[in-house]
């Protein structure tokens, strides 16, 4: 499938551009232009835009793997945010600006994190009437003050002077909250990677500790979230564009549900080395956090799905399959 | 990891099939409470299932030349999706549908399929599993019973027991040690297709902790079987076992256990009109997981659509499907009587206990949760 390669050509990038060194010069505050400037040379920014309007004109199922990959490699810019706000600004017939462009929305008010927000050039701002490019300077992100999160909060409520487009029906947030979901998949994917990896190197009482049934044990279970983190996070995908809300409830919802299971058994595998700043567990438990509550936590969107299908005089699966699977 | 479970669509042509399952599995269920809905796949009615075979429900998995349907895994799943939505019982035939007759398929002579298959695709002959014994639960290498060679064919003694539906079956398929003993392990077992109505084999039922009687112990005694009973090869019966398990292991049924329940439950809060955000939150949970897992056995169904064995990735959907199915009854007990105010009408109330003191029995069959974690390790390349 030509889909494949694809894949391994943008996986190929990440992993040159995204080293783990590298990663932790952005997150320590330094720039990201040279981290920024082969995923912009790439093209792949553009994979959403319309063919028309000069992009590939991917689906966000078809780029479903791409966005998976920025999880994996914990890249700490708004690549997949980007690529949904330049699709948006091109069919509004808006300039593209250069630059990274992270979403975030402005309409609950002040002080909920946006993720990228130190790392951006642009925030596209849903403010719930219509949606706004702001520049990063104009966007009011204020540093958390999180050891090495990229996140900022939003100070902005009102608008911060830059080009409007109209907002999309539900606005950002269930794009956004995807975006994360996937990524999210990506992360936890990679944590069960180097964990396995791990608990078979690593040798305590003369043998592996993978080889200790205890361990095993959790780290199945943790490889029937990772899976279900996945499949929850394609189904939200599938619809297409507009996302279907039940299908992005889902994927959200199981994402952030599963993140603390997943950073916890990777934690406890790796024992006191996993606590070490150096060790590179730190930077997939720590976004696997962050995003969980990125966008909504699981009991948000469980309310947003609960109440879909309360309304709905169906039993679950019929409901499931014509609401979610549609 | 695990990369190849990745999401699937049911195919329009096997879609089709829903409405007419719908409308006979609404029919079974016509006059059924709704604690005898939540017997699921236990529920027994042998001419409901007989019914299905007439409409060509039954075997959609295999050959036409054999009788049956000439589709696949996903027509299978539409169908068995639909008799666990309504809760119709499809015991009778839910063994030899599921497992048994690609069994036949995969590993039998020309012969066997053309004796077995096309009475199987009409509900005409039902088949259960004789795996487990006293003595060899988790451990099925250890298996005891033994079959011999004589003359005339094979001649079997020993015990089998759990053995879901022998008592209503006309076979077991058994998997037996016909060389070596327990200690060679692996070695030296095979499968026997065994026609219970042959002398030496007593059936005795054990009535499970909710009163049903669903699975019995079987005696073998000195029972006398032709040199066809051998199904597959002799010595590769573990082999074929793992195969046979696979498909145990894949299908909804994993995931729809509590299903009638988490509906009646749903119903319930409905006629109480009860929306608040906790209620919203906990109803939303469950959707979404039941969602989720509903795409993972979608997706190991693909896998068996293209030949293969999902063994890992079946035992994935299993684990997480069973816990869910597990979990539904804690909760909406809890919910359930946590709001005084809230008649709970008798039949809810029956379903509800049923489901909650059957649901240790739902990580049990077809493999321990330990040992399908076990397997999960396997696949992550710990063992
Ligand atoms: C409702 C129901 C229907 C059934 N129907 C059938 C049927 O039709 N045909 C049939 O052949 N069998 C059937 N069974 C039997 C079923 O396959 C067995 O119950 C199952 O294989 C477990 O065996 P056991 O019950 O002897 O438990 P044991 O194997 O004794 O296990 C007891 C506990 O020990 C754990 N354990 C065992 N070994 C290990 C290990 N190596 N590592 C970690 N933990 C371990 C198990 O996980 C479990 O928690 C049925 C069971 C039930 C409950």
């Amino acid at each position: 499938m030509e889909n494949n390669e694809l894949l391994e050509h943008f996986d190929r990038m990440l992993r040159s551009a995204c080293t783990p060194a590298a990663i932790r010069e952005v997150e320590e505050g330094g720039s990201f232009d040279s981290m920024w400037e082969p995923i912009a040379q790439s093209g792949f920014l553009d994979a959403l835009v319309s063919e028309n309007a000069g992009g590939f004109g991917l689906t966000l199922a078809e780029i479903q793997p791409l966005l998976r990959a920025l999880g994996r490699h914990a890249v700490p810019l708004p690549v997949g945010e980007t690529m949904v706000a330049r699709a948006m600004l091109a069919n509004a017939g808006l300039d593209l600006p250069p630059g990274p462009i992270t979403l975030a929305v402005a309409l609950h008010g002040a002080g909920m994190p946006v993720p990228f927000g130190k790392t951006c050039a642009h925030a596209l701002v849903d403010f719930g009437d219509v949606c706004e490019l702001v520049s990063a300077d104009a966007a009011g992100l204020v540093t958390t003050g999180v050891r090495g999160s990229v996140d900022a909060m939003l100070t902005l409520t009102g608008s911060g002077g830059g080009r409007h487009i109209e907002r999309p029906d539900n606005g950002l947030l269930p794009i956004a909250a995807v975006l994360r979901a996937i990524s999210m998949a990506g992360a936890a994917d990679h944590l069960l990677e180097m964990t396995t990896a791990y608990a078979n190197e690593r040798v305590q009482f003369g043998k592996p500790i993978g080889r200790q049934q205890a361990l095993q044990q959790q780290l199945a279970v943790m490889a029937e979230d990772v899976v279900a983190m996945r499949m929850a996070a394609q189904l939200a995908c599938a619809g297409g564009w507009p996302l279907n809300l039940a299908a992005v409830a889902t994927a959200k919802s199981i994402a952030s549900t599963a993140a603390p299971r997943i950073a916890a058994t990777a934690h406890a595998v790796h024992g006191a080395i996993g606590i070490s700043e150096e060790f590179d567990l730190q930077l997939y438990t720590r976004r696997l956090h962050e995003w969980r509550l990125a966008h909504g936590a699981e009991t948000y969107w469980n309310r947003i799905l609960g109440a879909a299908r309360l309304e709905a005089d169906r039993c679950s699966i019929d409901w499931i399959r014509d609401a979610i699977f549609a | 990891m695990f990369d190849t479970l990745t999401l699937a669509r049911l195919p329009e042509e096997d879609e089709a099939l829903r409405p007419l399952v719908r409308q006979l599995a609404q029919d079974a269920v016509a006059q059924m409470p709704m604690d005898a809905r939540a017997r699921s796949w236990s529920g027994f009615d042998a001419a409901f299932s007989r019914k299905l075979g007439q409409e060509g429900l039954l075997g959609l998995t295999l050959p036409k030349e054999y009788g049956g349907g000439g589709r696949g895994p996903f027509a299978r799943f539409v169908v068995v999706e639909e008799l666990l939505n309504a809760g119709a019982p499809p015991a009778a035939h839910w063994i030899a549908d599921r497992q048994s007759a690609p069994l036949i398929l995969n590993f039998g002579t020309e012969e066997q399929r053309q004796f077995y298959l096309p009475r199987i695709c009409k509900g005409e002959a039902l088949f259960c599993i004789g795996m487990s014994e006293p003595g060899s639960g988790s451990d099925l290498a250890s298996v005891r019973t033994r079959a011999e060679r004589t003359e005339s064919g094979w001649r079997v003694n020993g015990q089998k027991i759990w053995t879901t539906n022998s008592l209503h079956s006309d076979y077991m398929i058994a998997l037996l040690r016909t060389s070596g003993n327990p200690q060679d392990r692996h070695k030296g077992l095979s499968q026997l297709i065994i026609d219970l109505k042959v002398p030496g084999i007593t059936i005795r039922p054990i009535t499970d902790l909710a009163g049903d009687a669903y699975f019995s112990e079987v005696f073998l005694e000195d029972v006398d079987l032709p040199p066809d009973a051998l199904i597959g090869t002799e010595g590769e019966g573990w082999k074929q076992v793992t195969a046979e398990l696979a498909f145990e292991r894949s299908g909804p049924e994993r995931i729809y256990s509590s299903v009638v329940l988490l509906d009646g439950w749903i119903a319930h809060l409905r006629k109480h009109g009860r929306i608040d955000d906790a209620t919203r939150a906990l109803v939303g949970d469950f959707t979404a997981r039941l969602a989720t897992l509903r795409a993972m056995s979608i997706a190991c169904t693909a896998r068996l659509a293209a030949g293969e064995s999902p063994v890992v990735e079946a035992s994935i959907t299993k684990d997480l499907g069973t816990s869910f199915e597990q979990e539904l009854p804690n909760a909406i007990g809890d919910d359930l009587a946590s709001h005084p105010g809230e008649a709970i009408a008798a039949e809810l109330y029956r379903a509800l206990a049923f489901v909650a003191q059957i649901a240790p029995s739902f990580s049990l069959r077809g493999g321990t949760r330990e040992i399908l974690r076990g397997i999960i390790a396997r696949g992550l390349g710990l063992r």
